[in-house]
């Protein structure tokens, strides 16, 4: 068996229900049954499944994987991937390594602030972007980088922000 | 796919590959490293196999994708063979000229080739670049020259023979004693004999052991380990189950940063392939021993790097540390011995096993034999992925591989060994590139990561990045890196924004002493290093930061507006259309001036002047 995040690619815009998002959680709890210390991987997956972990999934998966909710909680609550608020459909993470914040990346922040009027760590009103930043994405040769969802946008400067935003 | 059981089936596969190869005249090996997919090297590589089928070379020429060349900052590349041409900057518009005239018309296309910034020359044949001419490539072999994708490519360049080799002729107690005698060295930061932890972990005794690949590379600034999972994923799963097999492991981890999707994809599938082979989960070349890889995936937590948090994380809970001892070798993953390795230390291993210790510890020197992959980064004009002999002086790395400073701005110091590391300075710039060196100037190795500085840039407020950063990567679990980290930060920000208080600085070293004693995990006792190597070569910047309220590289906002040299200003105008605050005034052709108190000394000016008239200065007081 091999499950990864890929062959997950379900995300919001399908339409499909909460019901049949639940539905398919439990698939990927179910296949990771006898794999020890899996949780990781299974809150990798819910999120990839439903967006984001409110408190409902969290239980949800408490249960089924016969976890204490407080273990599953302490997981997602430390690993800054895994987020309990809905998120845009976007992703933004403007990367704030060395390389990057020599080259510059804080003005891509504050630019992207203002251009999207959220401060980092908030959607958008249109629920299309999560502003975010992140610590070394290892683009460090193209510095500074910008990741949205899994595309990298290399030596981006604040003028070209709105180029990048309208690819998506 | 056929299984493989013997080395009569390697060979086989070996000749299929290269013979099918060998009908074409040309390769292209084109760079679909990380870094070149994000310029958009995919659009040039179909534009690149559209011209070939126009102008009808498609039985003559072969493009084969491939991982990382390298030099990210001059992506997308490709490299010409036989002739080993080198093309650089490519786009859908260019690279068909390029296609064109170098099969089709049989000249090279200079113009598209690597230019030496100095000379003004192009340099058309990779061997002659600056660049790679110092590298020797042991744990890089075959990124960049190899496709990744493909289990038959990797066998024909002898991939897996050497696991062959090993598994059939060897005992584990000699592939350990291969090792020890190569004298390789951790290459993720802590720099421990690989050979002596792999006897720990065979002498330790025990139903069920582990062997780890700790592929979460999260230091800022380094992108070595990425480049080689995305460039030979199967020289990794190689040097894996050597590992496993050397300490009598029988399942193994790699565990990878989800910030890392394309090589965790390219892992994922090699993996698959191996399997299908039967080099995995099945007894391998009809012995008794049998091994088994598995991926987890981090969420985002740095401190997961460190070994112990790596283990928690791969268990299922938070990344936090444990204790020590007992170590890693005597109770490690699931209470079990476990042994774990960085993802290079593993790529090294089947070159040293192939070539026997001797092959390795020609490079380098005495106390560190062997290579060292670096990631260089920042101001510096060839940024990209380098792999140099140990003990290479620093200054060759920064000015003949790396090509100097953007902009022939001038060195002032290089960050080695991330947040954990310290700092070079210009006065140290010859400094061999040797654990013990680097230690000896307050630096260490670490995972390989260098960063350029130029004068531009503020030690004070590099030091207070890499607080900010461990301060927010720090678990919590204990006090000293928790509160510790928190109260250095604090006082960092005071002095960046000339709040400082004189006896800071004895604060600042007395803290970064007591994080560095009573930490409880490498993350803690570490991260006072960036402060204790700036103020011990840049005590004048915190000074003038300080006493002065000034920031001598005019970095710090709060500490710096910026004035135009009305002599040397041309009248552009481009410095007026760039400053967000209307601060500056002046007609086209005429000299400009800033008003210091509209000025926010952001600095985008000063990035604009095309002729240097910007200068930065003290923000007066009022």
């Amino acid at each position: 068996m091999s499950l990864s995040l890929e062959n997950l690619t379900c995300n919001c815009d399908h339409g499909s229900t909460d019901a049949e998002k639940y539905a398919m959680i439990a698939q990927v709890i179910d296949a990771y049954k006898d794999k020890e210390g899996s949780l990781i991987q299974v809150l990798h997956a819910a999120q990839e499944i439903y967006g984001y972990l409110p408190l409902e999934l969290q239980k949800f998966i408490a249960l089924r994987m016969n976890k204490p909710l407080s273990e599953v909680n302490g997981v997602v609550s430390f690993y800054s991937f895994f987020s309990t608020k809905e998120r845009g459909k976007h992703t933004i993470h403007v990367c704030m390594g060395t390389a990057c914040y020599v080259r510059g990346a804080q003005k891509l922040v504050e630019a992207l602030e203002e251009k999207l009027g959220v401060s980092v760590g908030e959607v958008t009103p249109d629920k299309k972007f999560t502003l975010d930043v992140a610590r070394c994405i290892g683009a460090c040769g193209l510095a500074p980088a910008v990741m949205v969802d899994n595309d990298v946008h290399r030596q981006v400067q604040p003028h070209g922000l709105d180029a990048m935003l309208k690819q998506y | 796919m056929a299984k493989i059981n013997d080395k009569y089936d390697l060979s086989k596969i070996k000749y299929n590959y290269r013979s099918e190869m060998g009908r074409y005249e040309h390769h292209i090996y084109f760079c679909a490293g990380a870094g070149c997919i994000s310029c958009g090297c995919a659009d040039v590589a179909k534009t690149i196999q559209e011209c070939l089928g126009e102008y009808n070379l498609n039985s003559k020429v072969k493009m084969i994708e491939t991982g990382c060349i390298g030099l990210c900052s001059l992506g997308p590349v490709m490299l010409v063979m036989p002739e080993r041409t080198f093309y650089v900057g490519l786009s859908p518009k260019n690279v068909g000229k390029v296609i064109k005239s170098h099969f089709v018309d049989g000249k090279i296309a200079e113009n598209y080739c690597y230019q030496d910034l100095k000379t003004k020359e192009y340099i058309p044949c990779i061997d002659d670049i600056p660049f790679y001419k110092d590298q020797v490539r042991i744990a890089l072999q075959g990124c960049g020259t190899t496709e990744f994708d493909k289990i038959e490519a990797y066998i024909a360049t002898g991939g897996y023979a050497t696991l062959h080799k090993a598994i059939t002729e060897m005992t584990p107690q000699q592939v350990i004693d291969e090792v020890k005698e190569s004298v390789l060295r951790g290459r993720g930061g802590g720099g421990f004999p690989t050979g002596v932890k792999w006897q720990a972990g065979h002498d330790a005794v025990a139903d069920q052991k582990y062997i780890v690949c700790n592929a979460d590379e999260g230091d800022p600034g380094a992108f070595m380990d990425r480049s080689i999972i995305e460039g030979t994923p199967h020289k990794l799963i190689e040097g894996i189950i050597l590992g496993g097999y050397a300490i009598g492991a029988t399942k193994g981890y790699v565990y990878i940063r989800a910030e890392y999707p394309i090589a965790v994809n390219r892992l994922s599938k090699a993996i698959d392939q191996a399997r299908a082979m039967g080099l995995l989960d099945e007894p391998l070349f009809g012995s008794d021993f049998q091994f088994s890889l598995e991926i987890r995936i981090g969420a985002g937590a740095f401190v997961c790097g460190e070994e112990t948090s790596l283990m928690e994380s791969i268990e299922g809970h938070r990344g936090e540390p444990r204790q020590k001892p007992p170590l890693p070798f005597q109770a490690g993953l699931f209470g079990k011995p476990t042994i774990i390795n960085n993802v290079e230390t593993f790529a090294n291993i089947p070159y040293i096993i192939k070539h026997g210790a001797g092959g390795y510890t020609r490079f380098g020197r005495v106390g560190a034999h062997g290579t060292k992959v670096f990631a260089l980064a920042g101001d510096i004009v060839n940024a990209g992925i380098i792999e140099v002999p140990i003990g290479m002086p620093m200054r060759n790395i920064i000015e003949n591989i790396g090509g100097g400073l953007i902009g022939g701005k001038e060195f002032k110091a290089a960050q080695v060994g991330g947040p954990s590391g310290g700092c070079i300075t210009a006065a140290d710039i010859d400094v061999p590139m040797d654990y013990s060196e680097l230690i000896a100037k307050g630096a260490m190795m670490g995972s390989g990561g260098l960063i350029a500085m130029s004068t531009d840039t503020c030690m004070v407020d590099t030091a207070r990045f890499f607080m900010d950063f461990v301060q927010d990567e720090s678990c919590g679990k204990c006090v000293a890196c928790r509160i510790g980290t928190k109260r250095m930060l604090e006082i960092l920000q005071r002095i960046t924004k000339g709040e400082g208080k004189k006896d800071d600085i004895d604060r600042l070293l007395e803290l970064g002493a007591v994080v560095k004693d009573t930490a409880m995990c490498g993350l803690g006792q570490t991260a006072p290093n960036p402060i204790l190597s700036t103020i011990r070569y840049f005590r004048d910047e915190y000074e003038a930061h300080i006493l002065d309220h000034r920031c001598p590289a005019g970095r710090c906002q709060a500490l710096t507006v910026f004035e135009i040299d009305p002599q040397a200003c041309i009248g552009c105008t481009r410095c007026k259309k760039h400053c967000p605050t209307l601060a500056i005034t002046g007609e086209l052709k005429h000299a400009h001036d800033i008003d210091p108190l509209l000025c926010i000394g952001c600095g985008a000016c000063y990035g604009s002047c095309p002729v240097d008239a910007i200068h930065p200065t003290k923000r007066e007081e009022n």
